[in-house]
């Protein structure tokens, strides 16, 4: 039977009509997601929002989302004094090198006098057109947008961090989609959500984990305060280099040198500082008794100021006020590696017959503490920076490693109050040993059994509790 | 007085300083607390400016030996502080070409970028390349083998140096990658060591120091350890 020649005609037509779309689909960018909303992170610190959307469907290749905030003000200032600036600086070079260019070749200028009049010729360039030079400002929805993230094809939720709490933001994403051809393709921009301020929160809920930790610590120690107060002996263990400091001070009177105290490089803001002062006093106080000269090199001067006065009660209290020179503690520098010269000098000129080195410190450790071993000065080190102990454990006589060091003011001093806060801190430690154990039972049991809920439960703890 | 108004000073900063930490709307708090201690140790730093100045000054006006470096010293602080300070030969912004003082002091090719670049850097980082050799020293005298203990640091060592090499690398090649025994390869066995044992040892320090930063906060804050302002009454 033969067909209709009309009938052919359209079917060809819906044919080609077909192949036509078809192509044409391959070719179009993918939808934009919809329903972009943004809130604010509830019960957070400030600075976080929420931004949901709706997955488009049937979407081929679908690759994931970008997820685009706007700028906040001052992002817009700086971007556009950068923009501005470099136009500026290049029409000041642009003139500039024309300049130069028409002294050297026409007018026959020699090249210093010419350098000089360009300059002053693009200086006027750039006078005459800073105020032409106004930045282009485009972008979807006749905003300036910032990539915050890129996110997988089946996620619908992004928490935004690190933003500002006083500034407000609007959020947009794209679809990206795989394209025929292997490539990548962006959709138009969804539309914008609403504006939301990421505003912190009365309290941050995710840092009660750690609150209830430190409320508990702090009552340990509190309660072994008064535990100790009430007349309970309380008993340390002997602290080899703080017992040391003795024999490193008399020894240095006996060969008539010099101690040498280094209190860190860090200022009086950082507690390992603090630490250092504490024994300071003691080591001025024994040296003070034994008539010994202390030298204080400081790096920071806050921290020269506190060791003159710790040194002058210590001499005070020593009943030595006469012998106290308020100029053997002086500041060096601020710099690292500028202190640790001097300092390193110091020890190999003046060969102190004993070298404390009490502080927070840095690369500048075994630098000093070697070159006080060279001249054969017993050392005594005491730091709370874990990188740095290796280092002073092998080139020192004695270290206070880490809490030890802390603990040399309570050691020191034997008040009952002191002592019982240490005793307060090994509560601390006991707990801290529990919770490792159960979280290890607990991490282990989860990866045995592959339990869900065992798994929520360490990662809880991880973002929560570790990460707080 | 001269006691107690610091302490109640340290007692509230501190505490504001813990109540910004966990309630946000406080946290300005904490930030304004901490721009105050920037601003003290700011004026602190003519104290020690000053401090310089005095012990420099009295040795070269003594005599005593290296007098003329604490000449050096004065120069160099003088003329880096005037150039700084005086913004010396830095081209004004171009953002503000009529302001004379508008450019950027830092900016590569002024002076003090040069004394900071040409300098600075080459003595800081001759100081610092120091330290390889201070490494070699100290770990020749940790690594004795005096006794039991003094073996196993040496030996641990050793399989620490190795494995980060491409000797240790070669040593152990013909262990299979992907056999039971991989594992025992040195750059393996490296990772592992580094990752299980100095791990454990270095969080078990770790716990130990927030403990007695905690403790010793504490008792700063409650105004039990008073050593910090030169004496305990």
């Amino acid at each position: 039977m033969k067909r209709p020649s009309s009938l052919l005609q359209t079917n060809s037509l819906l044919a080609m009509l077909t192949v036509m779309v078809m192509i044409s689909g391959a070719f179009a960018a993918p939808p934009a997601p919809t329903d972009v909303v943004a809130e604010d992170l509830p019960a957070d610190g400030g600075g976080a929002a929420v931004v949901t959307w709706t997955i488009p469907e049937g979407v081929d290749g679908l690759e994931g989302f970008q997820v685009w905030r706007t700028e906040t003000v001052s992002e817009s200032t700086s971007r556009v004094g950068n923009e501005r600036g470099a136009a500026l600086l290049a029409i000041q070079n642009q003139a500039y090198a024309n300049e130069y260019q028409r002294l050297v070749d026409v007018e026959g200028v020699a090249p210093e006098d010419a350098s000089m009049q360009a300059r002053a010729v693009a200086r006027q360039a750039v006078i005459d057109q800073r105020t032409s030079v106004t930045p282009t400002e485009t972008g979807p929805h006749g905003r300036f947008w910032v990539l915050v993230d890129t996110v997988s094809d089946d996620t619908d939720r992004l928490q935004v961090g690190k933003l500002s709490p006083s500034d407000e933001y609007r959020f947009m994403v794209y679809t990206v989609a795989k394209t025929s051809d292997g490539g990548v393709e962006k959709s138009a921009a969804s539309a914008e959500s609403g504006m939301v301020l990421p505003v912190a929160s009365g309290i941050d809920v995710k840092r009660l984990p750690l609150f209830f930790i430190l409320a508990l610590l702090c009552g340990a120690v509190l309660f072994f305060i008064y535990w100790a107060r009430s007349g309970r002996p309380i008993t340390i263990r002997k602290i080899a280099g703080l017992s040391a400091v003795d024999e490193a001070v008399g020894r240095a009177t006996e060969m008539g040198r010099p101690i040498l105290y280094v209190p860190g490089i860090q200022d009086m803001d950082d507690l390992q500082t603090v630490a250092g002062i504490t024994v300071l006093g003691r080591v001025a106080k024994t040296a003070a008794e034994y008539d010994a000269r202390i030298e204080v090199p400081t790096s920071r001067s806050l921290v020269m100021s506190a060791a003159r006065e710790t040194v002058h009660s210590s001499y005070l209290a020593a009943g030595r006020t006469d012998a106290y020179n308020p100029d053997l503690i002086y500041y060096v520098t601020d710099e690292q590696f500028g202190y640790t010269a001097y300092a390193s000098g110091l020890i190999v000129r003046e060969k102190p017959a004993a070298c404390f080195y009490m502080g927070c410190f840095f690369a500048e450790s075994l630098i000093l503490a070697e070159t006080g071993n060279s001249v054969g000065a017993i050392q005594i080190a005491g730091t709370a920076m874990p990188s740095q102990l290796p280092f002073f454990v092998a080139a020192c006589d004695y270290t206070l490693i880490g809490e030890e060091f802390f603990a040399a003011s309570a050691y020191l001093s034997g008040q009952p109050d002191q002592l019982g806060s240490l005793k307060g801190q090994d509560m601390g430690k006991i707990i801290v040993g529990a919770v490792l154990i159960v979280g290890c039972l607990i991490a282990t049991a989860a990866v045995v059994t592959g339990s869900e809920s065992l798994m929520h439960a360490v990662d809880w703890f991880k973002g929560s509790v570790l990460s707080a | 007085m001269k006691r107690i108004v610091p302490l109640w000073i340290t007692a509230i900063v501190g505490l504001v300083l813990i109540i910004s930490n966990f309630l946000p709307g406080t946290r300005s708090w904490g930030e304004e607390a901490t721009t105050w201690f920037g601003i003290i140790a700011a004026v602190a730093f003519v104290l020690g400016g000053g401090s310089l100045l005095k012990v420099h000054l009295k040795k070269i006006s003594d005599r005593n030996s290296g007098w003329a470096y604490s000449m050096i010293v004065l120069g160099t602080f003088s003329a880096t502080l005037a150039v700084g300070l005086f913004k010396i030969g830095v081209s004004p912004n171009p953002a503000f070409p009529d302001v004379p003082w508008s450019g950027d002091v830092q900016g590569q090719g002024t002076p003090f970028w040069w004394v900071y670049e040409y300098v600075f850097k080459p003595l800081t980082a001759t100081m610092f390349a120091m330290l390889a050799f201070y490494i070699a020293s100290a770990a020749f005298r940790a690594f004795r083998a005096k006794n039991f203990e003094a073996v196993l640091l040496l030996g641990t060592a050793f399989i620490i140096l190795l494995g980060r090499t491409f000797a240790g690398y070669f040593m152990t090649s013909w262990i299979p990658v992907d056999g039971p025994f991989s594992g025992l390869r040195l750059e393996e066995l490296s990772v592992y060591i580094m990752q299980v044992f100095n791990t454990a040892g270095n969080r078990a320090i770790i716990i130990g120091i927030a403990l007695g930063i905690a403790g010793t906060s504490l008792k700063i804050l409650m105004g039990l350890d008073r050593s910090y302002l030169g004496g305990g009454d």
